[in-house]
C-alpha cells in the first residue's frame, strides 16, 4: 500500500532491483537464529529503511548486502557486480582512525584501492566540500564533535562514488538538532549523487522523514510485518514533518513496530 | 580548568625536586650531628665530591653500562616486534612460541645469568641478559597491541577489501603502537636491570667494567663513598631512559591517543 500519492505504483514497477535477498537465512555460531527465509528488494534509487527494535536483525541484513557476513542459507542476487563492489558504510560509530587527519580519513578508500594522492586529491576536497569539513581536513577525529565525525565518515563513503550506501544507524547517538541538520544534509546529498541509500534505524520519526520505503522487521528472526512506502516527489522539509501524510506513515509504522515487539514477547 | 603551562611544570618538577633537596638536607645534617663516619653512611656533599673526583673512572663505567642496556634494548625492540608479528599470523605459530618466551620471561635473570657466563665472553653475556628481559614486554605488549584492532575498523578494511599488507601498514601496525610503546617503557627499565645484575654476576671474576661492577670493587676495598656514586649514576641513567622513552611516547601519541591525552588536560 502507498501513502501520500498514486504515482508511486509506477516506480514500483520501472525501478529495478539493485540487489535482492531471497530466503537468507543467518544463524551465528552460538546458535542464534538472526534472519530465517528473509526476502527484500532493494530498488534502484530509492531510500529504504529496516525499521525494527533492537536485536531484529536489520543490522544483520545490513552487513550480509555489505558483504561483511555470509548468509547461512538462501541467495543474495546483484543486478550488477560493479555495484557489488562500490558499496558505501557508515557504521553506528564513524569508525576513523584515530591518528589520522580528517583529509586523510576520506583518503583511505582510496589509498586501499591503489589510488596516489595527489589524483585523489581533488576527489578528498569535493567529499570534504559536500559535507561542509574543508577547512578541518587536517584536524585529528578528537577534535571533532560527534556530528562531524559522521560528517567525516559520510564523505568518506561518498569518495569512491557508491552506487549503493548502506547507514547502520548513523545519527542514533547525536543529538536531535545535529540528527535532524545531518538528515537533511543526506538528503541533499542523496539528491545530488543519486545513489540507492538503506538506512537502518530505530526512530519511526527519523524512518518517516528521510525514507521512501519503511520495512518494519520483527525481533522473531526479521520477519517483515510491514512495507510502506511514500511517495519520493514529496519536499522533505518542515512542511512534511507537520503534513497528514508524515503523520499517517508514523502511525502505520508505530503500529507494525509495536506488533514486532509483541510477537517477540513469548 | 586551564593551567598555564609554567604551572603544571612547577608541580610537575618542583614538587618531587623540593623534597628530594630536603630528603638530602635532612640526610646531610643527620651525618653530621650523629657524627657518623663515611664508611658506614657517607653524607651527600661527600658522595658528591667522590663523583667529582672519580669523574673519569665512573663515567667510562656509566657509558659502558649505557652502551650495553641500549643495545640489548634495540635488539630486544627488533625481535620483539618481529616475532609479535610472526605470533599474529596464526594461531600455530603463537601456541608454539609463546610458551618459550614467557619460560625466559618468568625464570629470574639472576639465575640464568651464571650459565650464560660459562657459555659466553662476560661482555657477550651480559649483553644476553639485558636483552633477554627487555624482549618479553616488547613481545607481549605488541601482540596485545596487534590483536586489540577496533572490530568496527576492521570492518571497514574489510569493505573496501584491504590486503594483509594493507591491514598491517594502515591499521594494525598505528593501532599497536601505543601499546609497543608501553611495553618498550617497560623495556627500557629492565634492560639497565638485567645489564646490572648480569655484570653483577660477572663482577666475580673480575672482568666487568660497567657501573656495577664498579660498585662490587668498591665494597671490596670498603670505599662506601664511590658506591654510592655508581648508584646515584644507575638511578640517574633508569630515570632518563624511563623519560626519553616516555617523552617519545608523549611525541608520538599526542592528539589521538588517550593515555597522552590524559597529560594534555
Amino acid at each position: 500500500m502507498t501513502l501520500g500519492a498514486s504515482a508511486v505504483e509506477e516506480t514500483q514497477v520501472t525501478a529495478p532491483a539493485l540487489v535482492s535477498l531471497r530466503e537468507v537465512g543467518k544463524i551465528f555460531p552460538s546458535g542464534l537464529v538472526a534472519l530465517a527465509d528473509y526476502d527484500l528488494d532493494v530498488r534502484e534509487g530509492e531510500i529504504l529503511t529496516l525499521l525494527g527494535p533492537s536485536g531484529c536483525g536489520k543490522s544483520t541484513v545490513l552487513r550480509l548486502i555489505a558483504g561483511l557476513a555470509s548468509p547461512t542459507a538462501g541467495v543474495i542476487n546483484w543486478s550488477a557486480p560493479q555495484v557489488k563492489n562500490n558499496i558505501g558504510v557508515v557504521f553506528q560509530d564513524a569508525t576513523l582512525l584515530p591518528w589520522a587527519s580528517v583529509f586523510d580519513n576520506v583518503f583511505l578508500p582510496l589509498r586501499l584501492k591503489g589510488v596516489p594522492r595527489e589524483a585523489a586529491s581533488p576527489r578528498i576536497e569535493e567529499a570534504l566540500a559536500h559535507v561542509g569539513l574543508l577547512s578541518f581536513s587536517r584536524a585529528l577525529p578528537r577534535e571533532l564533535s560527534g556530528g562531524m565525525r559522521m560528517r567525516c565518515a559520510i564523505a568518506r563513503t561518498l569518495v569512491t562514488r557508491p552506487t549503493l550506501m548502506m547507514m547502520d544507524e548513523p545519527f542514533a547517538a547525536l543529538d536531535e538538532v545535529t540528527r535532524f541538520k545531518l538528515n537533511d544534509d543526506l538528503l541533499a546529498l542523496k539528491r545530488r549523487f543519486g545513489a540507492t541509500i538503506v538506512f537502518v534505524t530505530h526512530s519511526v520519526f527519523e524512518a518517516a522523514y528521510l525514507s521512501t520505503r519503511i520495512v518494519v522487521m520483527s525481533r522473531r528472526a526479521g520477519r517483515i510485518i510491514d512495507d510502506i512506502e511514500i511517495d519520493p516527489a514529496i519536499p522533505r522539509d518542515d512542511d512534511y514533518r507537520s503534513s497528514r501524510t508524515f503523520a499517517d506513515v508514523c502511525r502505520r509504522a508505530s503500529q507494525a513496530l509495536r506488533v514486532s515487539i509483541e510477537e517477540a514477547t513469548p | 580548568m586551564i593551567q598555564k603551562p609554567s604551572a603544571i611544570a612547577w608541580r610537575d618538577i618542583g614538587v618531587p625536586l623540593a623534597v628530594l633537596l630536603a630528603a638530602l638536607a635532612l640526610w646531610e645534617g643527620l651525618v653530621h650531628w650523629k657524627n657518623i663516619p663515611p664508611y658506614i653512611l657517607p653524607a651527600p656533599s661527600v658522595i658528591f665530591a667522590k663523583l667529582i673526583e672519580d669523574r673519569e673512572l665512573l663515567f667510562s663505567s656509566l657509558l659502558v653500562t649505557l652502551g650495553v642496556t641500549f643495545e640489548a634494548l634495540i635488539v630486544a625492540t627488533v625481535c620483539g616486534v618481529a616475532l609479535a608479528l610472526l605470533i599474529a599470523q596464526s594461531k600455530w605459530l603463537e601456541r608454539a612460541l609463546l610458551p618459550f618466551a614467557i619460560t625466559l620471561q618468568v625464570t629470574p635473570i639472576i639465575a640464568i645469568a651464571p650459565l650464560l657466563l660459562v657459555y659466553l665472553q662476560p661482555g657477550n653475556a651480559v649483553l644476553v641478559c639485558a636483552f633477554l628481559v627487555a624482549f618479553f614486554p616488547i613481545l607481549s605488549n605488541t601482540s596485545l597491541g596487534l590483536a586489540s584492532v577496533d572490530f568496527g575498523l576492521r570492518d571497514l578494511f574489510d569493505l573496501y577489501r584491504a590486503s594483509p599488507w594493507q591491514k598491517l601498514i594502515y591499521l594494525r601496525l598505528p593501532s599497536a603502537l601505543p601499546q609497543f610503546l608501553a611495553g618498550l617503557r617497560i623495556g627500557g627499565g629492565l634492560a639497565l636491570i638485567g645489564a646490572i645484575v648480569a655484570e653483577l654476576a660477572a663482577g666475580a671474576s673480575g672482568q666487568g667494567t660497567g657501573l656495577a661492577y664498579r660498585i662490587v670493587e668498591a665494597g671490596f676495598r670498603l670505599d662506601i663513598p664511590r658506591m654510592f656514586a655508581a648508584l646515584a649514576l644507575i638511578s640517574l641513567s633508569g630515570l632518563a631512559i624511563y623519560g626519553a622513552l616516555a617523552a617519545l611516547s608523549y611525541v608520538l601519541l599526542r592528539g589521538w591517543h588517550e593515555s597522552a591525552r590524559a597529560q594534555d588536560e
